[in-house]
């Protein structure tokens, strides 16, 4: 048993030492920044969907409200760059007052909203989504509808996509562990109890608004991180693209085809949508097909994995492992020691 | 100054009844069905491009079209609740149902484009240009035609609810869905003509949008989150809390417009937050949307 179990250990740990080995040579081997432009932007919503998923997915809080963190972080770099005539590489010395601005603003938002719960709470993170897009179409020092600009980057076009690329994925690392490191600890278990039934998590001592708090705000930090990364590799920012509803919704989209409150789920999610999103949008220049293929994805998803694609393999996986022996129940004992196994399939059990 | 404050109060009002009825369609549905139709917005649309269609192709006056496209707009809510909606189960139905509407919404979007094109489009007949003057205000015809169209709808929703047997099995099952269904409502037939009956209003909704505003297939996503926080400050499930919010929402939208038309919208959704903070069931929250 410990045989197959330390040889499954190896296994996993040999699957990530090469899928390390191929993110990193990447770019060598992709050189082409159209290439790689899909790349960063796929990396980009890991980055944003994991963190959205270790709020939402881990509490079962449905947010549409992600983008006010993002476009926050973005405007935050671009307007203290200005502010500050801030020029060259120093602009990513900014990169932190992007994840404070997440962080602030996710603060009062979380007390407000979580509050409330199911339908309220996802119509009262559209309401502030709303209020942010506005007010960044209305303020003076938010550019109006002409948006900001960020400092010229003085870096060749070969090396630019290069650079953004192990920038984004360092995001995508740093997101994917603080994940998994909140999943295991206790405080992922509080959320998982809260999303199961809250008033009964409340009843076993949980102090579920601090903690729901903790996670929204975790989750804001990290995704006004990459909001000002994305700004800086797009080089500008206006309001209808730093707060994009459709955002939230690929988010949302990516985390349900992938598997809700899974590790790997959002992350296989944003592997397949991102770039076929981007893909369809160059194609289809005046996006209307590309908005009715959307739709229809979605409508697939919902009717024929429901439950998203990891959870479902999983399953789908274990009844074939067991298939002509007595179908015994799993011994519910002992927590799965194999981290990625339990990465597949916990989540929706 | 104080003129203009009165003048917006009427306005806000007028705007309020056509609004009304479109978020009475909204929180009808979620009151049976317990979703949120984020389709809902670009239905007003397609309501408004079909108006439009009957218009200009077939020179049908607005409001006589509406004997058209009402029923138009009930077939197709019973056909979206019957091919998704019907099969959504489970733990996460409130987030799926949201993604399906969404869905539904892209895709009606998507089409709409197809059509008619991105330019904005206006309904017109010779009642929306004119305007009449009451009292020392201008009303304008298409305005109190709207309201009162809204009012006669709403009426009728009301009678279909409380004086119909069709409209006892719907506050049955709003009031308890299992219940509803030990006792012999088909439910599922509750929620498929529920559906409907809350498409279908946005028809009308949808010709007076087009008629008061200029359209295009986008402009459902404004639409939907202002009937959303309607909705959700009325209370959720509640239709005369829906009645009540749109009229106070759209006339202090109206008042602050005077101040300054950007920050009006702002004001809408601050305000709905505001009233949350205070009152987290809406105005007139009929079940614990906090049940703390």
């Amino acid at each position: 048993m410990t045989g197959t179990v330390s040889r499954q250990r190896a296994a996993a740990g040999l699957a990530l030492v090469l899928l390390a080995v191929a993110a990193i040579m990447f770019p060598v081997v992709f050189s082409s920044p159209v290439i790689t432009n899909y790349a960063i932007y796929a990396l980009i919503f890991i980055a944003v969907v994991t963190a959205w998923n270790m709020f939402s997915g881990f509490s079962g809080y449905i947010s549409l409200g992600q983008a006010v963190f993002f476009g926050s972080g973005a405007y935050a770099v671009g307007i203290a760059a200005r502010a500050w005539h801030i020029t060259g590489v120093g602009v990513f010395a900014l990169l932190p007052l992007a994840a404070a601005v997440g962080a602030v603003i996710a603060v009062p938002f979380g007390l407000v909203a979580l509050r409330v719960r199911r339908h309220t709470f996802i119509v009262i993170t559209i309401a502030v989504f709303f209020i942010f897009q506005l007010m960044a179409y209305n303020f003076a020092f938010t550019g109006g509808s002409v948006g900001v600009a960020a400092p010229f980057l003085p870096w060749s076009p070969t090396t630019f996509n290069d650079r953004f690329y192990y920038l984004t994925l360092g995001c995508a690392v740093v997101a994917v562990v603080i994940a998994v490191l909140v999943r295991r600890a206790r405080f992922g278990l509080r959320l998982r109890a809260i999303r199961d039934d809250e008033d009964r998590a409340r009843g076993l001592g949980v102090r579920t608004m601090r903690v729901k708090l903790a996670a929204f705000v975790l989750s804001a930090t990290i995704t006004g991180l990459v909001g000002g990364v994305w700004f800086l590799y797009l080089t500008q920012v206006q309001p209808p693209s730093g707060f994009d509803p459709l955002f939230d919704l690929s988010l949302v989209l990516m985390a349900f085809l992938g598997g809700l409150g899974t590790i790997s789920g959002p992350i296989i999610g944003a592997l397949i949508i991102e770039p076929g999103q981007l893909y369809l949008t160059i194609k289809y220049t005046n996006g209307y097909l590309s908005e009715i293929l959307l739709g229809a994805l979605f409508l697939a998803i919902v009717i024929f994995v429901p439950r998203g694609i990891v959870p479902t393999t999983g399953e789908w996986l274990r009844r074939l492992r067991t298939r002509g022996r007595p179908a015994v129940p799993p011994v519910p004992a002992a927590p799965d020691p194999d981290p990625a196994r339990s990465g597949l399939s916990g989540g929706t059990t | 100054m104080a003129r203009q404050i009165y003048q917006a109060i009427v306005d806000g009002i007028l705007v309020g009844g056509v609004y009304a009825l479109m978020a009475v369609g909204l929180t009808l549905i979620f009151g049976v069905l317990d979703i949120i139709n984020i389709a809902q917005g670009v239905l007003v649309i397609l309501g408004a491009y079909l108006s439009y269609s009957l218009s200009t192709r077939l020179h049908i006056d607005l409001f006589a079209g509406l004997l058209i496209t009402v029923p138009a707009m009930f077939v197709i809510g019973v056909v979206i609740q019957w091919a998704f909606i019907r099969r959504l189960r489970g733990r996460e139905r409130t987030s799926m149902t949201l993604l399906v509407t969404y869905a539904v919404a892209l895709i009606i979007e998507g089409i709409l484009y197809e059509i008619y094109g991105p330019n904005p489009k206006q309904l017109n007949a010779s009642y929306v240009q004119s305007s009449v003057h009451v009292f020392g205000f201008y009303l304008s015809y298409i305005y109190l035609y709207g309201f009162a169209l809204a009012l006669v709808l709403i009426a009728a929703i009301y009678a279909l609810l409380y004086r119909t047997r069709f409209g006892r099995s719907v506050r049955a099952t709003m009031q308890h869905e299992t219940a509803a269904r030990l006792i012999g409502i088909d439910v599922n037939r509750v929620a498929a003509l529920t559906f409907g009956v809350g498409i279908a209003v946005t028809a009308a909704g949808g010709m007076m949008f087009g008629a008061t505003n200029a359209f295009n297939p986008n402009s459902g996503y404004d639409l939907i989150s202002r009937l959303l926080a309607i909705i959700i400050l009325g209370g959720l499930g509640s239709i005369g809390g829906a009645l009540i919010a749109s009229v106070f929402m759209l006339t202090l939208e109206s008042l602050v417009d005077i101040w300054s038309p950007e920050w009006a919208i702002v004001v809408f959704y601050a305000a709905l937050v505001l009233v949350l903070v205070i009152r987290p069931t809406g105005f007139f929250g009929r079940q614990p949307v906090r049940a703390q």
